[in-house]
């Protein structure tokens, strides 16, 4: 039988706020020593009330819009009631029947196929303590615990780990447009769960639910899915039925591992927070930060392809971040020219100069203006293009202008006939079988003399000079 | 309303409470009167209340983010039954 996938996503980004969600501890925690980011209130001792962080209901609201949800005009926060070492309170104050975002959507596209995946409920919680599992006895590191975490909720509309890896691009994508979260995988500050079931194709019934945890990167969510997706179809084909359960993605061994049975099913008990006024969202302050919201990658694609005249991939390549975006805009205005002709040269030579050296599009030592100037002396026939991937190394490497560099290096572009007539003679007298080749009607080999000449003049050759005076010559001798 | 042990069993497990037969039994009809008691609230019509998330008339109190010293890690761990390297130590935790 031909099953089909029902996937739904739980993100949980931490929000990049100067304080915790409420209390004044210093909510940048990454590398701290443990327990150092802590108080009375994130360590659940009596006596001790929380405050909500404005900023963070801000950023929540700003990350519903992006999103197209529904803003809450009454919400409230829930204590979440479990028992385990990472919760100092007993409880974690998260929020339940009303969120302050429901309702929304986020496109995604596979394969050129745009579809359109819900989002049932994005809310405002606390992060939890983190536990180091020691041989006989466990650590509690309490300094994420009330860290501000937005939790945003899919709907099960997701059909194929690839879309499913594809929504937490365009999320990731979203978050750090908006500047509220580093949505960072690697360092925990965006978390992921899916829940996956299968059905028959053509049918509606719902299967099975089972919960994957521990997906921590795109790779994983993808190959997580994968390995579910085909465990359940093999209950299902030997005619067994899939259990509720949670599991847990082991990246060691690639496979999916229970983590948690159906027996200790999740049982919460939540009830609203009773330290906690709830929030009356005004239509003003929504409409505020509606205006303050930047331009998403979504609309500036859209942008750069009508405006700039790119073609969907490099628009794509562009907007992933929005430094590079930025960066791309700004060479576009210094340089005057096509905004095609500078795409290549930020997704091809700087992207592969950034990564070579493991740096950030923020961090790029050659400014937009400078990749402009380097453009504009190609132009005009100052330099080589092939040259000019060699200047931008060294602008790359030493911060120096193009013009500096191609000055100092001698690497200008020689157009002067005599010289080139020269090394043309040269390359014509040291290849004679190439050159009878030629003659014998195999005229693309002229390419390959041409790349003869050009290693003669070390790549600096007009190379339109350089073909008119190979084909005058060959015809002469 | 009456609870089975199986309720109360349930609610220890949550609350990772280990409990011997007759404390469950104790348990049981203790938490079963509670239950009683606050039952006598469903005798009050309200079908013309809305529900409520609080009775303090009080709504959007919230400070700015403003990060402020926390506490000296020893005062942190003044308290902790136990600790080592500078957190606070506990039973395994069976993942
Ligand atoms: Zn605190």
């Amino acid at each position: 039988m031909q099953y089909e996938p029902i996937i739904g996503m739980e993100v949980h980004a931490e929000l990049l706020t100067a304080s915790k969600m409420f209390c004044g501890c210093d909510a940048h925690i990454f590398g701290a020593p443990p327990n150092t980011h802590v108080c009375p209130v994130c360590l659940g001792l009596p006596g001790v009330l929380p405050v909500i962080n404005r900023k963070a209901v801000e950023y929540t609201l700003m990350a519903g819009l992006a999103l197209h949800c529904q803003i809450a005009e009454f919400s409230v926060f829930a204590r979440k009631n479990y028992t385990y070492p990472d919760l100092p309170k007993g409880y974690q104050i998260s929020q339940y029947e009303l969120p302050l975002c429901r309702d929304g959507w986020l496109d995604v596209e596979v394969d050129g196929q745009s579809r359109r995946i819900g989002i049932t409920r994005a809310h405002l919680e606390e992060d939890t303590a983190k536990l180091f599992h020691a041989g006989g006895y466990s650590l509690v590191d309490f300094n994420r615990a009330g860290v501000p975490l937005l939790e945003i909720v899919s709907e099960p509309d997701i059909r194929s780990p690839e879309e499913a890896r594809q929504y937490l691009i365009r999320l990731q994508q979203i978050l750090r447009y908006l500047g509220v979260s580093s949505a960072d995988m690697e360092k925990g500050a965006m978390r992921c769960e899916a829940n996956v079931s299968l059905r028959p194709v053509g049918s509606t019934a719902l299967g099975t639910k089972v919960e994957v945890k521990n997906l921590n990167s795109f790779r994983s969510v993808k190959l997580a899915l994968e390995y579910e997706i085909e465990r359940q179809a093999r209950v299902l084909e030997a005619g067994g039925t899939v259990e509720q359960v949670t599991m847990g993605w082991d990246e060691v061994h690639n496979r999916t591992v229970v983590q948690r049975s159906k027996e200790y099913a999740d049982d919460y008990r939540y009830f609203p927070e009773p330290d906690l006024p709830p929030l009356e969202i005004s239509r003003e302050w929504v409409a505020e930060i509606r205006s303050r919201l930047p331009e998403l990658p979504e609309a500036k694609r859209a942008r750069f392809i009508a405006d700039y005249g790119l073609d969907a991939q490099q628009a794509e390549v562009l907007v992933q971040e929005r430094a590079v975006a930025d960066y791309f805009e700004e060479a576009v205005a210094a340089y005057g020219g096509a905004a095609r002709a500078v795409a290549p040269w930020i997704s091809g030579e700087l992207f592969r100069l950034l990564r070579a050296q493991g740096l950030e599009m923020a961090e790029v030592p050659v400014p937009a203006k400078a990749l402009a100037d380097l453009l504009i002396l190609i132009d005009e026939g100052k330099i080589t293009s092939g040259t000019g991937k060699q200047v931008l190394a060294q602008m790359f490497a030493s911060g120096r202008s193009a013009a500096e560099i191609v000055e100092a290096e001698g690497l200008a572009q020689v157009s002067d006939a005599a010289t080139l007539e020269a090394a043309v003679r040269k390359v014509l007298a040291a290849y004679p079988d190439e050159v009878a080749k030629y003659r014998e009607g195999k005229s693309q080999i002229i390419g390959w003399l041409m790349g003869q000449v050009m290693r003669e003049t070390k790549g600096k050759a007009n190379p339109q000079l350089v073909r008119e005076l190979l084909e005058r010559q060959l015809r002469q001798c | 309303m009456t609870l089975t042990l199986r309720d109360v069993e349930h609610i220890a497990d949550l609350a990772r409470l280990a409990l011997t037969a007759e404390e469950k039994e104790r348990f049981r009809e203790q938490l079963s009167a509670i239950l009683d008691y606050a039952a006598s609230l469903q005798r009050l019509d309200i079908s013309d209340i809305p529900p409520t998330a609080t009775v303090l008339p009080l709504r959007n109190v919230m400070r700015e983010d403003v990060a402020r010293p926390s506490l000296p890690p020893e005062d942190v761990l003044a308290n902790a039954p136990d600790t080592a390297e500078g957190c606070f130590r506990v039973r395994a935790i069976l993942e």
